[in-house]
């Protein structure tokens, strides 16, 4: 397996942290080295949110990174951002909910996905994160779905029990 | 040994900090080290022990030094503005020979500065702002799971030299997550065991005692003053034979030797190998403990390297350290930058070669 480095983008309170959080959680079980490290400020719900994820099957050195394999761009001021730093044959995810613009590159994959309508139709716009998660890890297989589902019963394990159905179903509602 | 998990540097250090004994933590609130205090106010109750929310950095210390000298175990926490209120309170400490762990996820300066990661808080950490002849070890962990032993072990070392030790991470270190395995965890010394293990605690009169101890840092006699710092001094002499840390890596053969702590020592080791790809050898110098500095490390630098390069986030500290491990032997250059830019390893790599080809190679 090679190294994977990706950027999760969008606005504060959509669930970017922990979509990059839980992907690193996954790697850890399939005994993979990952780093994660979050855009920190003084910025709250609404502001811009992204982090970096690196996911590797050896030990890894640089938790910053300057290109990348993959890009999950929930926002379009994430897209604009983040869509430079792909390298040629790279893959990203984008909310056309709320992206309405096309995407410069044509040496890249896109995967247009109306997460956020999705989401209101499953009946909870705050699972829109968990669909894009699902799809994520279905192209990509940067990591298995069995281990991310596992990560989402310790995620929605205890206090959270009683949206585990909902996010399960959040996270295989994307089929392709 | 237990299983690895995902964790955020801070709240990893903080676990380190518990299993490793502590018992006591006073802090006040700062960013980028938040999380620390958070989760020592949520765990430390659980577990017995103790968290205070102090007023200030200034209290916080000042708990820490009561506590300390009362024999228990502390750790205390704060970003790079925070541990600028708490200098007098390490100096005191020195001098008073009163054991507490200190760390330090710093941020940018100077003044309020950003709160995105720097290390322009070398001097701070290894040169100190307190008063008086005083030395504190420093140990600078590059990635999660160094931090996290660290400061487990420094909970006993700061035990075992009745001095503090200082943490130096940094904000990308406290942010971030990366796998970890936590060490076990060590048994709380209840305080009817603090006069055994430590007779030089402030435990009371005890049932049979005539004497109690007293913990001053005030000596009015210029030559008992003397004396004092003379004896304080054999022990850091004694540490800097036993507490040097350093990582190197292909420094016999190489073009150029990079020297880096921390954050920018992680960022570096990618830069070497993109460095080798393109059939430069670069050698890495990592300093984990910055004071006292491994300047023996420099010493195996052979007369094939052209510079020695030392990589900060700041406008150049450690650097007067690298030059006196380099005492003269080769031409040394800063490669900086400031204010919470972190660079990424491809312009480490691009401005080492830059630097390489101004020397004429």
């Amino acid at each position: 397996m090679a190294t994977h480095k990706m950027f999760f983008a969008g606005s504060g309170g959509q669930g970017i942290l922990l979509m990059g959080q839980m992907v690193g959680s996954a790697a850890i079980h399939e005994d993979k080295e990952s780093t994660f490290f979050p855009s920190y400020g003084p910025e709250m719900r609404g502001g811009t949110a992204n982090c970096t994820v690196i996911v590797s099957d050896k030990t890894i050195s640089s938790p910053v990174i300057f290109e990348s394999d993959c890009v999950v761009a929930m926002t379009l001021p994430s897209m604009l951002k983040f869509e430079p730093t792909l390298k040629p044959g790279g893959v990203m995810f984008v909310n056309t909910s709320l992206i309405h613009q096309e995407p410069k590159r044509d040496d890249i994959t896109v995967y247009k996905i109306p997460v956020s309508e999705m989401a209101n139709e499953l009946g909870n716009p705050r699972v829109a994160n968990i669909i894009m998660l699902g799809a994520f890890v279905r192209v990509t297989n940067i990591v298995t779905q069995e281990s991310m589902e596992q990560v989402i019963h310790e995620v929605f394990g205890e206090s959270k029990a009683a949206l585990l159905d909902l996010e399960l179903k959040a996270f295989n509602l994307w089929k392709g | 040994m237990s299983k690895k998990v995902l964790m955020k540097g801070n709240e990893a250090f903080a676990e380190a900090a518990i299993r490793g004994g502590c018992r006591y933590y006073f802090g006040y609130p700062i960013t980028p080290q938040n999380e620390i205090p958070e989760y020592m106010s949520r765990e430390l109750p659980k577990r017995d022990g103790y968290f205070i929310q102090a007023e200030s950095e200034l209290a916080a210390v000042y708990m820490a030094y009561g506590a300390g000298a009362a024999g228990g175990k502390v750790f205390i926490t704060s970003s790079s503005p925070g541990i600028a209120l708490m200098q007098e309170g390490f100096s005191f400490m020195c001098s008073a020979e009163v054991p507490t762990v200190a760390l330090t996820v710093s941020r940018c300066g100077p003044g309020i500065g950003g709160i995105q990661p720097g290390q322009a808080d070398y001097f701070q950490a290894t040169r100190g702002g307190g008063n008086g002849d005083y030395k504190v070890p420093v140990f600078a962990p590059s990635n999660l799971q160094e931090g996290v032993d660290l400061v487990y072990e420094s909970m006993d070392l700061t035990d075992k030299w009745r001095n503090p030790v200082f943490i130096f991470a940094d904000g990308l270190l406290g942010q971030m997550m990366e796998p970890v395995v936590l060490p076990e965890q060590q048994k709380f010394v209840e305080p009817h065991e603090i006069r055994a293990l430590k007779p030089w605690a402030l435990t009371g009169y005890g049932d049979d005692d005539t004497k109690r101890n007293t913990i001053i840092s005030l000596r009015i006699q210029p030559e008992d003053l003397e004396k004092h710092v003379e004896k304080i001094f054999k022990k850091y002499e004694q540490m800097e034979k036993e507490l040097v840390r350093v990582e190197t890596t292909g420094i016999e053969d190489a073009d150029v030797v990079i020297v880096a702590f921390g954050t920018m020592a992680r960022i570096t080791k990618e830069a070497v190998e993109i460095l080798a790809e393109q059939g430069i050898k670069t050698g890495l110098i990592r300093p984990i403990s910055l004071w006292p500095f491994p300047y023996q490390a420099f010493d195996k630098i052979t007369s094939k390297t052209k510079v020695v390069i030392s990589a900060e986030l700041s406008m150049g500290q450690m650097i007067q350290d690298v030059k006196l491990g380099v005492n003269g032997r080769f031409p040394v250059r800063l490669l900086s930058r400031t204010g919470g830019v972190v660079p990424a390893s491809l312009e480490i790599a691009e401005r080492t070669k830059k630097i390489l080809e101004e020397m004429g190679g």
